[in-house]
């Protein structure tokens, strides 16, 4: 009997550490809905520079028209949002169906900790832009994710580890494959995205 | 036969066990947030509290935020060792059974 109950006591430590600690309301739904819409973006990306008559995979420098660019800013910006309200939306749908609390120290920390490389990135991935680096920006984006995700993983699944790391090994071979940016941009935030979404998916139902 | 005499005492209640496991892997937790995260009352989780207080486990702080106080915990030196004590007797014992 004794034993029974210092069983019970064990597992009910290893839960509330893990419970208070973590952030587990990740839902693997928002990591396919975000690998979907940064599929469709990306490849109307591609899609519209094709259009353009300007072949992305071997162009080096072009001058491009600014109604062009504004076309594919607000692309990039409509994914953006797109992708955070998904993976928002399913989000907050998992945790209220297993009664979990969402606005915690846990997902404040996550958040943080997310965001400083994110936003580092971000100012760095402007300054390429200011700089006329083009062929930098897709590169970029995927190791300064990368990285923020690394950093996020001590406050949520240790998958995400994972995940930061092959994002951020992408964006360093995209770097020395100039040219192939946007596909190598598909391939880490489309296609990682959608088969991480989906092993989580699978994992933790 | 299991010896229980190695267990500490003061851990017996699963509300001490449940704040313990908390603070051990987060700083300063907040009174509120421990509540509901054990899902206790205010007075359950204030006498249990206390008592890991008295015993030099857990340190307490307590300020102002505008009008409203606010507690918060942490917990001390003495009481990471205890606890991780605690936890290796209780894997000990269940080595045992």
């Amino acid at each position: 009997m004794a034993a029974e109950k210092y069983q019970d006591d064990l597992t009910a430590i290893r839960s509330m550490m893990e419970r208070s600690s973590r952030f587990i309301s990740l839902s693997g739904l928002s990591g396919v809905a975000a690998g979907l819409i940064a599929l469709v973006g990306g490849c109307w990306a591609l899609y519209l520079l094709h259009q353009q008559g300007r072949d992305y995979l071997t162009a080096s420098e072009m001058a491009y028209s600014t109604a062009f660019f504004t076309q594919l800013f607000i692309t990039a910006l409509l994914i953006l949002i797109l992708a955070i309200a998904a993976a928002a939306y399913f989000t907050v749908r998992k945790s209220k169906r297993s009664g979990l609390k969402i606005w915690t120290s846990a997902t404040r920390q996550l958040l943080v900790n997310l965001f400083i490389p994110l936003i580092i990135g971000g100012i760095c991935c402007l300054a390429l832009f200011y700089h006329g680096q083009l062929q930098l920006l897709a590169p970029a984006t995927l190791i300064f994710y990368g990285l923020a995700l690394i950093n996020a993983s001590k406050y949520t699944f240790q998958e995400i580890y994972y995940l930061g790391l092959l994002e951020a090994c992408l964006g360093l071979i995209s770097c020395f494959l100039i040219g192939y940016g946007l596909i190598f941009w598909i391939v880490g935030f489309g296609v990682l995205h959608i088969i991480y979404g989906i092993l989580m998916q699978r994992k933790y139902r | 036969m299991i010896n229980i005499q190695s267990l500490n005492k003061e851990f017996e209640s699963r509300v001490r066990l449940g704040i313990m496991s908390i603070l051990m892997v987060r700083e300063w937790v907040e009174f509120k947030e421990l509540k509901e995260l054990l899902e206790i009352t205010d007075g359950n989780l204030a006498s249990h509290a206390g008592a890991l207080e008295k015993n030099d486990y857990v340190e307490v702080r307590k300020e102002f935020v505008g009008k409203k106080p606010r507690t918060t915990y942490n917990v001390t030196r003495l009481g990471r060792k205890a606890f991780t004590d605690h936890l290796t007797q209780l894997e000990k014992l269940m080595r045992q059974s």
